[in-house]
C-alpha cells in the first residue's frame, strides 16, 4: 500500500496533532510514515494543512503532497474559501466535517468515495467548542479502513492535549468513527 | 523493555532533543527561534520531568547563550544549543571565539533561510555564512540520522585529535518538523558508545591548576607571530584529523547499533553512472526518489551525498565525483560572490585535485521553505545529461533557478 493523505483545518482545530496521532497509528500497523505540516505564522482559524505520506516501504522524500489520494477536511466552512480537491487523484476519497446531505456537498468527479461526519455537531456535544481533530480521524479511520480505530485510540493515548482531556477525545474519536456515513463507490454511482 | 517502547514518531526537532538527552549534557543554554523553538521546548521538558539531569538557562539572547557555554564548557561542562538564521548571527562573536578556545561543544543549526527579504522558513543561507568560521559542520537527510549524529557529535568534537565545537545542521520545515518513525537507542547503549566524559582536558577553569586562558597573542614581532600561526596551524590540524575521527566514529556507531551512515560523503547508484547529482541535508532522499525513476528509464543518475561539509571531504568526495563525467550540484543557498551555490563552488575546487573538467552545473532551490520535490531533480538529471551531450564548453555554464520565473520579480 502506499497512500498520500492531506487534512485540511483551521489554526485551532488540531489539523496537525490529527497528522501525528495518524502518523503514530500508521506505524503502529507496521507502516512507514511521512506528515509534513504545512508551515507559516499560525494563527487561530486561519486555514492550515498537514500531509502524510504511508507505505509499506521506508519513505525517503521529506517533500510536500501535490496528488493525495484522500482528503480530510474537517472544518465544514473551509471548502468556500480553500480549494481542498487541489490535486486529488481520480477515484479520491473525501473524508468531510459536516451536518450537510450527500448530495449538497459540491465535490468534482474525482470523488469516488464520501465519508461524511457532523464533527461540529459531535464536537460542540464533547468539548463544547468546534475542536474536530479526534472525531475526523475515527471519521477517516470508518470511511478507509486503511487504520483501525484501536490503532488510532492507542495513538491518541500518546498525544498531547492542550484544549481537552484524553476521556473527550477517545469518546470523540469513537462517536466519529461511529457516526460516520460512507458512500462508497457503487452508491455514489 | 519491549521493542515498541524503542520506537518513536516524532518529527526532527524531538529527534534531536532525544538524542541530546541520551548524551547527558551538564548545562544546556537556549533562546528559542523559529523553526529551533520546539527543539528546545522538549530539552526544557526533560529536564522540568527530571528525564535529562542538566542545568537549563533561558537566557536573553543568542550572544549570551554560546558566552555562558563557553563558561560552562571550560569549567568541564558537557553543553548543548540549538540556533538558526537571525539567532547565530546574533551569536557571531562567540560563535567565531570556539573554534579558537578548542571547546568541544555540540550545537544544531535547524537551518532557515537568512533575512532579508523576511521570511521564517528553511533555507541553508545561514549555515553558509558561517561555513569558515572553523565549527565542523555535519548535514543530515532524516530524522533518525539527525538523533544519530547528535550523539557522534560529541565524540568527535571530544576526541583529543579534534577538541573543536560541531555543529549538527537539519533543514527547517521539512526536516525540522516532518514526522516519521524513529529508533531510539538505549541509554546503557548509548552511555557506552560515549564512554567517560572528557572534555576540559587541554584547558580548564581550576582554582588548583590556574592557567591564562585566551591571552593576546600575535603581533608583528616574529615571536608574536610565530605563536599565533602555531594555534592556527592546530586549529587546522584538528579540522583535518576530524576527517578520521568522523570516519571511525561512524563506523563505531554501526557497529553498537546496526545504522550505517557515509560518514563524509555518500554514493547512491554512482556506480556505473554516466551523471550524479550532488546533494546535502534533507533534499536527499527526493533526489534519490529521482534517480531511480531515471535508471527505470535508462538514465544513468546517481547521487552523491554531503555529510560531511566541514572540514571538506576531498578525498571522499574526489573518489565518488571520479566516477561520473557530468555533476549537478544542488544548493538550499547562495554564494553572492560567485554568483552560484556554495555547495557548487566547493565542488569545483575539489575536482581541481582530480586532473580532469567536467560540466558541472549549480543549481539553487529549496529557498526560504520552498519545496524541492523529485520533478526537480529529474529537471536536474536531464538538464546535467543534456550538458553532458554537448561536451566540453570554454563558457562557464548559468545558474539554474529551480524555482525562478522569470527574472525581474525584484528589481
Amino acid at each position: 500500500m502506499s497512500h498520500e493523505i492531506r487534512i485540511h483545518g483551521r489554526g485551532g482545530q488540531g489539523a496537525v496533532l490529527a497528522s501525528s496521532i495518524l502518523a503514530q497509528a500508521f506505524v503502529d500497523e507496521g507502516k512507514y510514515v511521512v506528515a509534513i505540516p504545512s508551515f507559516g505564522f499560525e494563527r487561530r482559524g486561519a486555514p492550515v494543512s498537514a500531509c502524510l505520506r504511508a507505505d509499506d516501504r521506508e519513505i525517503r522524500a521529506l517533500t510536500n503532497i501535490y496528488r493525495p489520494d484522500c482528503v480530510i477536511c474537517i472544518d465544514p466552512t473551509l471548502p468556500r474559501m480553500v480549494d481542498i480537491f487541489a490535486g486529488l487523484r481520480p477515484g479520491g476519497t473525501l473524508v468531510q466535517a459536516s451536518s450537510l446531505r450527500p448530495d449538497a456537498i459540491a465535490r468534482p468527479g474525482t470523488v469516488e468515495t464520501l465519508g461524511l461526519c457532523d464533527a461540529v455537531g459531535i464536537a460542540l456535544e464533547i468539548f463544547g467548542k468546534p475542536i474536530t481533530n479526534s472525531i475526523m480521524l475515527g471519521a477517516f479511520a470508518r470511511t478507509t479502513g486503511l487504520v483501525s480505530l484501536d490503532s488510532l485510540m492507542d495513538a491518541l493515548e500518546r498525544a498531547d492535549f492542550r484544549d481537552a482531556g484524553l476521556a473527550q477525545n477517545r469518546r470523540a474519536m469513537q462517536r466519529g468513527y461511529a457516526e460516520t456515513e460512507v458512500l462508497a463507490p457503487e452508491a455514489v454511482a | 523493555m519491549n521493542n515498541m517502547s524503542r520506537i518513536a514518531v516524532c518529527d526532527g526537532n524531538e529527534a534531536a532533543a532525544i538524542g541530546v538527552k541520551l548524551s547527558r549534557p551538564d548545562v544546556v543554554a537556549v533562546y528559542p527561534i523559529t523553526p529551533q523553538s520546539s527543539l528546545v521546548e522538549y530539552l526544557s521538558k526533560f529536564i522540568a520531568e527530571g528525564s535529562l539531569d542538566a542545568e537549563l538557562m533561558n537566557l536573553e539572547g543568542e550572544h549570551s547563550v554560546l558566552s555562558a557555554l563557553q563558561g560552562a564548557c571550560l569549567a568541564g561542562a558537557r553543553t548543548y544549543t540549538a540556533t538558526c538564521g537571525p539567532g547565530l548571527a546574533f551569536m557571531f562573536e562567540p560563535y567565531i571565539r570556539t573554534p579558537g578556545l578548542r571547546l568541544p561543544m555540540v550545537a544544531s543549526l535547524v537551518n532557515r533561510d537568512m533575512l532579508s527579504p523576511q521570511c521564517v522558513w528553511g533555507g541553508q543561507q545561514d549555515v553558509m555564512t558561517v561555513r569558515d568560521a572553523g565549527w565542523i559542520h555535519l548535514f543530515c537527510e532524516s530524522a533518525q540520522e539527525v538523533l544519530d549524529t547528535v550523539i557522534m557529535a560529541y565524540r568527535i568534537a571530544e576526541h583529543p585529535d579534534v577538541m573543536l565545537p560541531v555543529n549538527i545542521n537539519h533543514d527547517g520545515n521539512y526536516l525540522s518538523y516532518g514526522v516519521t518513525r524513529v529508533e531510539i537507542p538505549e541509554q546503557p547503549a548509548v552511555d557506552a558508545f560515549l564512554g567517560p566524559k572528557n572534555v576540559n582536558w587541554h584547558t580548564a577553569l581550576d582554582p588548583d591548576r590556574p592557567m591564562a586562558v585566551d591571552p593576546l597573542t600575535g603581533g608583528a614581532d616574529a615571536e608574536g607571530a610565530a605563536v599565533f600561526a602555531a594555534y592556527r596551524q592546530s586549529q587546522c590540524r584538528g579540522m583535518q584529523s576530524a576527517l578520521h575521527v568522523i570516519a571511525e566514529v561512524h563506523a563505531e556507531w554501526a557497529d553498537a547499533f546496526g545504522r550505517h551512515y557515509a560518514p563524509l560523503v555518500e554514493e547512491y547508484r554512482v556506480d556505473g553512472a554516466d551523471i550524479a547529482i550532488v546533494t546535502i541535508g534533507s533534499m536527499s532522499g527526493a533526489a534519490k526518489d529521482a534517480v531511480d525513476a531515471a535508471r527505470e528509464r535508462g538514465v544513468a543518475a546517481g547521487v552523491i551525498r554531503i555529510k560531511t561539509f566541514r572540514p571538506f571531504p576531498v578525498e571522499a568526495f574526489v573518489h565518488a565525483a571520479a566516477q561520473v563525467r557530468a555533476l549537478g550540484v544542488v544548493d538550499r543557498s547562495v554564494s553572492f560572490g560567485w554568483n552560484c551555490g556554495p555547495v557548487a563552488q566547493e565542488v569545483l575546487g575539489a575536482l581541481y585535485r582530480t586532473g580532469r573538467t567536467i560540466p558541472v552545473l549549480s543549481f539553487i532551490g529549496g529557498l526560504a521553505g520552498a519545496d524541492l520535490t523529485q520533478e526537480h531533480f529529474d529537471e536536474v538529471i536531464d538538464s546535467t545529461v543534456r550538458a553532458l551531450e554537448a561536451g566540453p564548453s570554454p563558457a562557464t555554464p548559468e545558474t539554474v533557478w529551480l524555482d525562478a520565473r522569470g527574472e525581474g520579480a525584484g528589481r
